[in-house]
């Protein structure tokens, strides 16, 4: 037997350098090169991380939603489509999270209040509490077909519900507030340097996102794999059982 | 002859744990067949697999022609199921719940009745709730509404439970009726001698394997 | 293929005229629900104990209090197909899932009409709200529409957490998120039918329209997902 340490592969290993040293000089850019903004300071500085972790759990839901689909449309359902599907809503839910805390930073620093009924703001907390609600699905339990199943499901239901949400929350505030809070980037005048620290935010994101998938969706497998080996050995014990 | 259930060496799962672990199983039709084995051998795992309600995990299973990998759905409305639950609603009545089973599957008004007759539970009965019926009286509704179904296999989980001496007896007529128009029996019973002498085969099933 | 079809609604037929006769033989939304809704209305005003608030804010009071009771009804709809095996009966049947969910939803819709009606009623009396003619006629499609799409949403998440066997906080985690747009819409339309803060009946049909689009989506969509998420 191939000697296999972890999840990585060579290939994973070297993505896994490579979002390092992207996250490093991130950091690098982010609070030591770029320039302070003339209005807001140093504080400008958490949009670097704010605005890719949002983006990145906008990918990720969305590869939740197409895995799930693709799983529920498929011949065989394979259940890799199911892994990769709970993979994406696990990170995704991280990085919303990761979001909603800079997020709040920021307005603190900048509005001097930690929360408001800002219609991006209300409508991400509705995004992270529907994909706690889809993990928790993840757990009920049951083989890996009910749970496959169930998911799948209610990731699209997600995926339908969640513009809805939006789109409320949305005309609710505009009713109910003149002068709703400008998002972060339409205050900014961004320099080149910010520029091009906040575009290299988004990729090294996407890369540790894709990193964490692979290795996530690799982990889950060996679950599997160990339930699916469990369950072997729990048939052997059964059929001796009977035997004797 | 007819095989109606054929399934060769099928693992179903009740979570992580294996309640069939490769069971063996061929019945043909008009048989009354009754299986057999300790608490937890796995027979009403065997009988929910049989009905198309607890899906296959490995091996091959097939129910009046039909793959129980693939299709089980399809098995459903042709085979009636007798579990330990009666499957009534315990605040209709008597009559309120055969009325919705004759309803669901398009039953006239007079196979209500006859069933109720047949199990004796008409007149005062008919309009008793449920919840206040003894649980072999439940037994009867629940056998009830398995006659308005009309069945081509009938699987019985311990039908005998609860049921007095004359129920017994009317349960046994009536299962050697429906065999004689046709349908076929699997019971699984701890009322041993009644069930021998109901059965025309006997299989023992024992840790969810055998057969 | 249309016996097919009028044989699905006969089955939602008798399934919702079972779901009511079940209520009205064990009167738990009478005795039961619908004291809770109005307690709750009540331990509102204790809250808000201000002059005028509770007339400003009633119509989100009153849906408030409609979330909290319709997550009781869910549960109770799905208890009385449990407790009895009577939900895998009907699977045993062959009945189809769709027709079952259109049943039981339409089931859920009535009820929490009639508990609606009730907690406008005693927001009236109690909140002292007034209404002109064409407020009462806006609330009234308001608590329509709105039934409709709690009705669908609140039958497809309750079967979910129903076939999760002893997992029935989870109902409140997967729905409240979902019918966020529910308690948006139906409060601005009912504060356009209550007039309440100055606003005027017109401006209630825009949100209606929200409820509208919310309704018939979940309708559409939980015919087909119901089989699927309750089925084992």
């Amino acid at each position: 037997m191939a000697r296999q340490s972890g999840t990585g592969t060579s290939a994973t290993r070297r993505l896994g350098i490579l979002v390092i040293l992207m996250l490093a000089g991130l950091a690098l850019c982010g609070l030591w090169f770029s320039a302070e903004d003339v209005v807001q300071g140093s504080t400008v500085r958490i949009m670097y991380i704010h605005v890719p972790s949002i983006w990145t759990a906008y990918i990720a839901f969305g590869l939740t939603a197409v895995c799930s689909a693709v799983y529920l449309s498929g011949k065989n359902r394979s259940l890799a489509w199911d892994r990769f599907a709970g993979a994406a809503g696990e990170i995704g839910v991280l990085f919303v999270a990761v979001s909603l805390v800079t997020g709040s930073m920021w307005g603190r620093l900048t509005w001097g209040t930690y929360w408001v009924w800002d219609a991006r703001l209300t409508s991400t907390a509705f995004l992270f509490i529907t994909y706690v609600g889809y993990l928790a699905v993840r757990q009920l339990g049951g083989t890996h077909r009910q749970r496959a199943r169930r998911s799948s499901v209610l990731a699209l239901l997600a995926i339908l519900e969640i513009p809805l949400v939006h789109f409320s929350v949305t005309l609710w505030r505009s009713l109910h507030q003149e002068a709703s809070v400008a998002n972060p980037n339409a205050k900014v005048a961004l320099d080149g340097l910010m520029l091009f620290s906040l575009f290299l935010g988004l990729v090294a994101f996407t890369l540790l996102f894709v990193w964490l998938v692979l290795h996530r969706q690799r982990a889950m497998m060996l679950e599997d794999a160990f339930s699916d080996r469990g369950l072997d050995l729990a048939i052997t014990a059964r059929r001796n059982e009977a035997g004797a | 002859m007819d095989t109606v259930i054929e399934l060769s060496g099928v693992v179903a799962v009740l979570g992580q744990f294996p309640a069939l672990a490769g069971v063996d199983l061929t019945v043909q039709r008009g048989e009354i067949v009754l299986l057999q084995g300790p608490n937890g051998a796995g027979k009403t795992s065997l009988l929910r697999v049989c009905a198309g309600l607890m899906p296959i995990e490995r091996g091959t299973g097939h129910v009046l022609g039909i793959d129980l990998a693939t299709n089980r759905e399809a098995i459903r409305s042709r085979v009636g199921l007798l579990g330990h639950t009666n499957g009534l609603y315990l605040d209709l009545t008597v009559m309120q719940n055969l009325q919705f089973w004759a309803s669901t599957v398009a039953a006239t008004a007079s196979e209500v009745s006859t069933a109720m007759a047949t199990m004796r539970i008409d007149g005062r009965l008919a309009g008793v709730k449920a919840s206040q019926l003894s649980a072999g009286q439940r037994r009867r509704c629940a056998l009830a509404s398995l006659i308005v179904r009309r069945a081509e296999i009938w699987l019985l989980d311990e039908p005998h439970a609860g049921l007095d001496a004359a129920g017994r007896d009317e349960l046994d007529a009536l299962l050697r009726s429906a065999v004689g128009s046709g349908a076929t029996v699997v019971l699984a019973s701890h009322e041993r001698d009644r069930a021998l002498g109901l059965a025309t085969r006997t299989v023992t099933i024992d840790g969810g394997g055998a057969a | 293929m249309s016996s097919t079809a009028i044989k699905k609604r006969g089955i939602a037929i008798a399934v919702a005229r079972k779901d009511l006769t079940i209520e009205w033989n064990s009167r738990i939304l009478v005795n039961q629900v619908a004291p809770f809704a109005a307690i709750v209305m009540v331990l509102f005003a204790f809250a808000l104990d201000n002059d005028g608030i509770l007339q400003r804010v009633a119509p989100g009071l009153v849906w408030l209090a409609t979330l909290f009771s319709m997550l009781v009804v869910i549960q109770r709809s799905f208890t009385v197909e449990s407790a009895d095996g009577a939900l895998d009966a009907l699977r045993v049947a062959g009945v189809d899932m769709g027709a079952i969910f259109v049943g039981k939803a339409i089931a859920l819709m009535v009820q929490l009409f009639v508990l609606e009606l009730l907690l406008v009623a005693t927001a009236v009396v109690l909140y002292g709200v007034e209404m002109t003619m064409a407020g009462f006629c806006e609330a009234i499609v308001t608590l329509v529409v709105a039934t409709v799409g709690l009705g669908s949403v609140g039958t497809l998440y309750g079967g979910l957490a129903a076939g999760a066997r002893g997992r029935e906080t989870l109902l409140p985690l997967l729905l409240l998120p979902v019918v966020a747009p529910v308690l948006i819409g139906a409060t601005r339309a009912t504060e356009a039918a209550f007039g309440s803060g100055g606003t005027t009946v017109s401006e209630g049909w825009p949100w209606i329209g929200l409820l509208l689009v919310f309704a018939v989506l979940f309708c559409a969509v939980g015919t087909v997902a119901f089989g699927p998420l309750v089925d084992e």
